[in-house]
């Protein structure tokens, strides 16, 4: 069932290439509805325990092909399921150069983030993570903007030589416990505990600056808004609502429960840091007039506060961070594809060039609306009940600062919705500008559009099931 | 021992073969029916090794050599090596000169002197592997004989090999003096804590003569002018295989006469280690010509096979023989498809992935099997080296650097990338891409992935 889930995408994937013409765009919406459907199941399964497979695969090297998947891992796929479908039926008109390469890529990438969030074994997980790079490099590179090349060489760089570092210490935390399956999780978590504090300390760096440039946390930021803006908008979604979720994933797998020593001397300095990034990408966010750079901030603002509340130790916290992992991979999703609608219609993204699409395109206006309201997590969207549950987390937190982070980071909600309010108001009101493409949402935008404010609303209303599929997790993860 | 008689034999046989065969395709056609033969007969010998000796080592000479399971495990896949450059550059290295049989001659030398390399027991048989190794690979160089720079990387080659074997010789001779052997194992009398002054000034002359042969800084030099300036063909030789061939001497003296000295040279070999990955690959990032590139890449990826000389555990052994594969199928496929370019510079390849999609994949999986991307044998290579020197302890803060030059290396390595894939532009080719090419290009590529996938194929159970 979980192979499944992976080999699907990877499978279409491979095919995708050998299909001339537009027929790779229908076999990806087949693939990605079928691991749609599957990673559902796999969600329903998970209520009566966690889902797991296994088989030799490099004795030598201690290492399984292993899959597990717990509720966390559950809910990320099914993200993953839904985003992608999301993706491609929002795409389904624009013409893309070369689509078997194109969409080809994107199932390549779509098995390598599945199969980040299920493996179980630490040098499959890292794998897994570098295979979900490598066609997001190209698909960046050949499709983005003008000054793609170099940015997305920067990124690339950036987080390859993240995953090298973490290489290093996984092998070192391997080493410590020889035998067939010295990479399994139980093994990792097993070696990284029984080392020193000192040691855990500094081994708790060579891992996290991997997930810290992924996420990306503040300093680690810097590749990020370039390379949203440059990437075309389908990549840009899967950059920012699920290869993101990686980085926040991995802290929550494979560094929480592996240096629990280390990870409690550095908690107040990611904390920090991760404080600093809200506040810092919300006020750079306010002055941004390109769209995507705007949203490219605030997704660093969110991601911090999801790591700050990571961080906190607090059980409300983390179970707030599982659900906001989904909720923020459905709201980007949302905003990102209005970004793309309107530059679509009016051929801009510039916000002080936009305005007025409250006349012009009604329906893309209200939709706009609701997303905007999810990202400042109001009250009945689904970003309320996840942001609520990380503040009461950060505030519960073990730290003797919590308070302080707590204030700070509302301070950044705050200018959140200084910023988001501000960019509703500069593009649905104001002067109208006349359309290039004079229309409002066509069908197949209506159906990806629809699918994400359902969600949004229905969970804000009704976040139990979400919570319920999550509810185990941060008691396996804090001791 | 058979197959040292046989590749001593093709050889003999492919210095006649000019004279018998007129056409240059026939004497091609010979080479790979013998190379083939000497396959087997290397199957044969692993095959024996493994079953009717029950892994008992055969001692030749009076034990001056002797050819374990590892040894002969090497030699194999050496061999196979070998065998996949001449079916890939059999034709290039046919265009070079006029000579082709005699080419063909020397490669079987080499080969003869790798064969010696991996198995020998005695210093006199590490010299004479070295010296049989070098001299064909001087003539190689200079094969190219109206182009200047051939002439240039030829004399450059003699003139610093022969001093660096001299040096080799006189640390030979220093341990001679130490310990009245050439044995290798006989250096195990040595004295861990007080060590025979004689005997530590020769162990670091047999570093720094080795060392040049592996081309590790500071003895580098000489590579990247003999690397640019002999033919390309050879060039995808001489790096590879020729040089693991050489990693593998280095190794089996450090780890089985000097293991318990490591005390005594581990600082010095992590110190040449760390400065061949700096070296190397920060001077391969300001290339301009992808040939250039690769032969500073080909010191850089030598830094990473250092770690096996300085982890002495079983971990190494393994990791050399994949490190050995790995890099030398990934890098003479690179050298297949530079042949094919008329440019060998970066700019030479933009827009290939537009005309030959099937060329650029291919490319880019031994691109990023030398960068080390996962699923590829190059990454599987590094794996196991920097594993065997993490069980070694000690030397973490080197690993680190390590991985830190290999994030530097995938900036030049993908710089061919960008421009096949991202930059528009027509390449042009020396010769047709035939269907030939690409079957043998996809060959070597299904081997990187499956080093990279399953690499216990290539280790010696």
């Amino acid at each position: 069932m979980l192979t499944l889930l992976i080999f699907v995408p990877l499978i279409a994937g491979i095919f995708s290439f050998l299909v001339k013409g537009n027929g790779a765009k229908g076999l990806a919406l087949a693939s990605s509805l079928a691991t749609l459907a599957l990673s559902a199941y796999v969600a329903f399964e998970t209520g009566n325990g966690p889902l797991g497979f296994s088989m030799p695969w490099i004795p030598q090297l201690g290492t399984q092909f292993s899959l597990q998947a717990d509720g966390m891992s559950a809910m990320l796929c099914l993200l993953t399921g839904i985003v992608m479908p999301v993706v491609i039926i929002a795409n389904w008109n624009k013409e893309v150069e070369r689509p078997w390469s194109f969409y080809g890529l994107m199932l390549l990438s779509q098995a390598g983030i599945t199969g980040v969030f299920l493996a179980y074994d630490a040098l499959l997980f890292y794998f897994f993570w570098e295979l979900a790079l490598i066609p997001v490099y190209f698909l960046c590179s050949r499709w983005g903007g003008e000054r793609r090349i170099a940015v997305t060489f920067k990124f690339f760089v950036y987080t390859f030589l993240g995953s090298l570092m973490m290489l290093a210490g996984l092998i070192y935390l391997a080493t410590l416990t020889p035998g067939a399956d010295s990479y399994s999780w139980a093994n990792i978590t097993r070696a990284g505990a029984s080392l020193s504090p000192e040691n855990q300390s500094w081994l708790f760096w060579l891992i996290f600056i991997a997930f810290a440039i992924k996420m990306p946390i503040f300093p680690f930021h810097t590749w990020q808004p370039d390379t949203y803006e440059q990437s075309p908008t389908p990549v840009t979604i899967i950059l920012s609502a699920l290869m993101v979720k990686m980085g926040m994933f991995a802290v929550v797998r494979w560094l929480l429960p592996v240096v629990p020593s280390g990870v409690a001397f550095w908690t107040d300095t990611v904390i920090v840091l991760s404080v600093i990034g809200i506040v810092y990408a919300s006020l750079l966010a306010i002055v941004q007039t390109d769209l995507k750079r705007l949203v490219a901030y605030s997704s660093i603002a969110h991601m911090g506060l999801m790591c700050a509340a990571a961080f906190a130790h607090s059980e409300v916290g983390m179970h707030g961070l599982m659900v906001q992992m989904f909720n923020h991979g459905i709201n980007i999703t949302g905003m990102w594809l209005i970004v793309s609608m309107v530059e679509n219609r009016w051929g801009t993204r510039d916000m002080s060039k936009l305005g007025g699409m409250a006349t012009s395109a009604p329906q893309m206006s209200i939709a706009l609306l609701i997303i905007a309201f999810a990202n400042i997590a109001l009250p009945l969207t689904n970003g309320f009940i996840g942001e609520f549950m990380l503040f009461n987390g950060i505030f519960q937190g073990a730290s003797a600062f919590s308070m302080t982070y707590m204030v700070v980071a509302g301070v950044g909600i705050i200018l959140g919705a200084v910023y988001t309010l501000n960019m509703v108001q500069k593009t649905a009101f104001g002067n109208t500008v006349p359309m290039q493409v004079a229309k409002d949402m066509t069908l197949n935008e209506s159906v990806a559009m629809a699918l994400i404010v359902v969600l949004v609303i229905f969970l804000g209303v009704y976040p139990k099931p979400l919570l319920e599929l999550t509810s185990g997790i941060s008691g396996a993860i804090l001791p | 021992m058979k197959a040292i008689i046989a590749a001593t034999l093709i050889g003999v046989i492919m210095m006649f073969s000019s004279i018998m065969l007129q056409k240059k395709s026939s004497i091609h056609t010979l080479i790979v029916g013998l190379l083939f033969v000497l396959l087997g007969i290397n199957i044969w010998e692993v095959y024996d090794a493994h079953n009717v000796m029950a892994n008992g080592a055969q001692s030749f000479f009076n034990n001056m050599l002797s050819l374990d399971s590892f040894a002969l495990w090497f030699n194999l896949l050496m061999t196979g090596c070998t065998l996949l450059y001449v079916l890939l550059l059999g034709k290039d290295i046919a265009r070079v000169g006029s000579h082709v049989g005699e080419y063909f001659a020397l490669i079987a030398f080499i080969l003869v002197g790798i064969y010696l390399l991996s198995g020998y027991n005695n210093l006199l048989i590490l010299f004479i592997g070295i010296e049989i190794l070098s001299i064909p690979q001087y003539i190689l160089a200079g094969s190219d004989k109206r182009n200047l720079k051939s002439s240039e990387a030829a004399l450059k080659y003699f003139l610093m090999g022969s001093f660096s074997t001299g040096i080799l010789l006189m640390g030979i001779t220093l341990l001679y003096g130490a310990t009245g052997t050439f044995d290798i194992l006989g250096f195990r009398m040595l004295q861990t804590d007080a060590l025979n002054p004689l005997a530590l000034a020769g162990i670091m002359f047999l570093i720094i003569g080795l060392g040049f042969k592996v081309s590790a800084a500071p003895m580098h030099m000489w590579t990247p002018d003999v690397y640019d300036g002999s033919p390309t063909p050879f060039t995808a030789f001489m790096s590879t295989i020729v040089k693991v061939g050489v990693f593998v001497a280095f190794l089996r003296l450090f780890h089985a006469s000097f293991g318990n000295l490591s005390n005594h040279w581990m600082l010095i070999i992590a110190i040449i280690t760390a400065l061949t990955l700096l070296i190397g690959n920060l001077t391969a990032v300001f290339q301009q010509s992808v040939k250039r590139m690769l032969a500073y890449s080909s010191i850089a990826q030598a830094g990473f096979m250092l770690f096996a000389v300085l982890s002495v555990n079983a971990t190494a052994w393994q990791g050399i023989i994949i490190y050995a594969v790995a890099y030398s199928v990934a890098s003479i496929g690179v050298f297949a498809v530079l042949l094919k370019m008329k440019d060998y510079t970066y700019d030479g390849f933009n827009g290939l992935a537009r005309k030959e999609p099937m060329l650029a994949f291919f490319t880019a999986i031994f691109l990023f099997s030398l960068a080390g991307i996962p699923l590829t044998g190059g990454f599987m290579a590094k794996y196991f080296v920097l594993l065997a020197a993490v069980q070694q302890g000690q030397v973490m803060w080197l690993v680190i650097f390590a991985l830190l030059m290999a994030a530097v290396s995938a900036f030049y390595y993908f710089r061919v990338i960008i421009a096949m894939y991202f930059k528009p532009g027509t390449p042009e080719f020396n010769s047709e891409i035939t269907g030939y090419d690409k079957l043998m290009l996809g060959i070597t590529c299904l081997l990187v992935i499956l080093i990279g996938v399953v690499p216990q194929l290539f280790l010696n159970a």
